[in-house]
């Protein structure tokens, strides 16, 4: 093993042993090889120093053939491989491969609305003085693009960059745009079973998980939908993210629907943000209408639907226009779905464990579906250019107000079709509810004050 | 039971609930280990099944044998080798899963999620785990078949059996997998004469490993070999 290829595989690192492809005993020979103790005790109890997790029922014992002691391992991050305590974790002191820039390093012709553009010029100042720095772009704003003149900035200064999104999906949309914009760069894409695992790149994309294998990498590290993970989970990433970028260096993060805590203190002045309260089309947000609709559980255990529900349904289906309708889980949509079809045949479902999850997506976007009941997985993410969108049981706990909020922005994505009807079925509404509208509503009020929306 | 700190699925790690009242007080309870949504998704091995291997059963059969059981007994050389194959759960995608944690990632707590049918079901004098080779002891730092024994608190009887390195079993197709050469060797044999010996393995495929084990242990004196899996692959 060259020492070349030993710096590039792991600068900016912190990997297993096991997930190096050559054997470990190629280490011995640089003194630049760093070594960590994968699991360390504090109090005498164990802390994972790659996850960062210290909940003591996220840790089991097993015994180690390898060192003969019964030892302590960390069930969080274990998708990764395993951590233990005879684990050490391998990285790298030297300095990390030289980068050759070409001439042109942006090379995106496009141009950006005016809302775009006001977040781009705050987005490349704070890559350029190691800020923090929240994008509270609404659904449909485009928030790539404003990206692009930061990123160039900061790899015009030999900066290493990373984007991270919760998802590979969004992983493998984002990687094509950004070869096309930056195509003398080298890009690695980093996902769960990625071939760019060891590539080292001035521009890395990446999932959100994928930043526990990284350390003291970044020095523009951008976090995209921030929001998207339940508590517990977004705890261990926030951990992956602090150690993936330098001390030194800028965090973006990019969201639609920031928490409540993070509201709180864009509001009174403790974080620093950008609004973009308008969609590239320059059309408000729809709004969504709250209708209530009775106890909708106990008709459904009944084998009935309420009849506002019925009536939407049958409204869409009467002018042809496709739908979402979102439910609380999978349980209540499985006893919709037979009083549904006795309307309309041609009802389809999709969940999170459904095999045929990708090919019913497929068919939505190709106007093979009409309407399409779904859990809250298609929450985010997914675009359909003309849809309405309705939630049954709008006041349960799965429906918190990002939640809301994103589901409403399914809605009027397209330039050709702006708008579309947003209704939220509910038995009482809840705190959730009127929050997401007051958000929606505060932004569509904004971006007409900044000249955003055509009248 | 644990007043005071919700216990946690082992798979899916959801806090389980459990109805609380007089009775669930004062008896004293199985430990509960998955909660009921996990519990759902493990497919226990129900209706008509292969009389050897436990497979169920479809129209390739003969009387109460699958197609592959009356294979292997035809043969004189394996006939009557493995005396019966029990496992628990039918190999879902959902097993599969819980599976390639439990081995590949090596989440070796997730074994005791079957003790409580392990126990039950598991009859024999003699039990021995499947052994690994030590290039993939080493790797994956743990044998699963033992873990599974131990987890249920059963004794495992080690270094009688013995591997010698060979590729995966699931990189190879079925015909490679029976014509295998002999890939275990017996150091020990005297905790298994005239015993009803039990071999234990995550997974039953085609059960060659199984059978090549069970050859030996007979030859080397066990009364009887059966075979023990959380799936029928």
């Amino acid at each position: 093993m060259l020492k070349n290829e030993l710096q590039s595989i792991l600068s900016g690192k912190q990997l297993l042993p096991d997930e190096l492809s050559f054997p470990p005993s190629d280490l011995l020979n640089y003194e630049e090889v760093t070594y960590k103790e994968g699991i360390t005790f504090k109090n005498k109890k164990p802390i994972c120093n790659r996850c960062g997790n210290s909940d003591p029922v996220w840790f089991a014992k097993f015994p180690c053939a390898r060192c003969r002691n019964t030892e302590v391992y960390c069930r969080k991050c274990i998708m990764m491989g395993r951590i233990s305590e005879c684990t050490q974790l391998v990285g790298w002191s030297g300095p990390p491969p030289e980068i050759q820039l070409p001439d042109k390093i942006l090379e995106w012709n496009g141009t950006l609305s005016k809302g775009q553009s006001a977040a781009s010029i705050r987005v490349a100042e704070a890559i350029r003085k190691n800020k923090e720095l929240l994008v509270w772009a609404v659904c449909g704003a485009g928030k790539t693009e404003i990206l692009f003149p930061g990123i160039e900035a900061a790899l015009a200064k030999k900066k290493r960059v990373c984007i991270a999104t919760p998802r590979t999906d969004v992983v493998l949309e984002l990687v094509p745009r950004l070869k096309s914009a930056f195509p003398n760069i080298p890009i690695a894409a980093l996902y769960g079973g990625s071939e760019d695992r060891h590539v080292y790149a001035p521009l890395t994309i990446s999932t959100t998980h994928q930043l526990l294998r990284f350390y003291n990498a970044f020095d523009t590290l951008i976090l995209d939908e921030v929001d998207a993970f339940p508590y517990t989970v977004e705890e261990s990433l926030k951990y992956a993210a602090v150690q993936a970028r330098k001390p030194e260096s800028a965090i973006i993060y990019l969201t639609a629907t920031p928490s409540t805590k993070w509201q709180r203190e864009c509001r009174s002045g403790k974080r620093d943000f950008v609004t973009i309260p308008a969609r590239f089309h320059r059309h408000p947000l729809p709004v969504p209408l709250f209708e209530w609709c009775g106890n909708w559980k106990k008709l459904l255990t009944k084998g009935k639907m309420p009849a506002p529900v019925c009536k939407w349904v049958q409204q869409r289906l009467g002018v042809n226009k496709q739908s979402l309708i979102f439910f609380p889980n999978i349980k209540i949509m499985e006893k919709a779905l037979p009083i549904l079809r006795q309307i309309d045949s041609k009802v389809e479902s999709v969940h999170a464990e459904d095999p045929d999850r990708k090919e019913k997506v497929q068919k939505m976007r190709d106007n093979l579906i009409l309407i399409l009941l779904t859990t809250t997985i298609l929450e985010r993410g997914v675009t359909f250019p003309n849809i309405d969108v309705a939630v049954i049981g709008a006041e349960e706990d799965t429906f918190t107000e990002s939640a809301l909020v994103q589901i409403a922005g399914r809605a009027g994505r397209s330039p050709k079709f702006p708008t579309g009807d947003v209704t939220f079925f509910h038995y009482g509404k809840t705190e959730a509810m009127l929050k997401a509208r007051k958000q929606i509503v505060a932004m569509n009020r904004e971006a007409v004050k900044k000249g955003l929306v055509d009248p | 039971m644990n007043l005071f700190r919700a216990d946690r699925c082992l798979l899916c790690h959801e806090i389980i609930n459990l109805p609380v009242g007089w009775v669930s007080l004062f008896s004293p309870e199985k430990e509960k280990l998955l909660c009921s949504d996990c519990e759902g998704k493990l497919q226990p091995i129900l209706g008509e099944t292969c009389r050897l291997c436990c497979r169920i059963l479809n129209e390739f059969r003969r009387e109460d044998l699958c197609i592959d059981c009356v294979r292997w007994e035809e043969d004189p050389e394996w006939q009557g080798v493995l005396e019966r194959n029990i496992s628990l759960y039918v190999y879902n995608d959902f097993l599969k899963e819980v599976i390639a944690r439990f081995k590949y990632r090596g989440d070796y707590v997730i074994a005791k999620a079957f003790a409580n049918p392990i126990k039950e079901k598991l009859i024999g004098d003699v039990f021995i785990p499947i052994p690994l080779s030590e290039e993939r002891l080493f790797e994956r730092g743990f044998n699963q078949s033992e873990a599974l024994l131990s987890g249920a608190g059963i004794p495992a009887t080690l270094g009688i059996l013995t591997r010698v390195h060979t590729e995966k079993q699931s990189k190879k197709t079925r015909n490679e997998r029976i014509h295998l050469p002999q890939v275990f060797q017996i150091t020990e044999d005297t905790k298994i004469y005239g015993k009803k010996v039990v071999l234990i393995d995550d997974i039953y495929t085609t059960g060659s490993t199984l059978r090549h084990a069970a050859k030996l242990l007979k030859e080397a004196g066990a009364k009887s070999v059966e075979s023990f899996t959380l799936a029928r692959g």
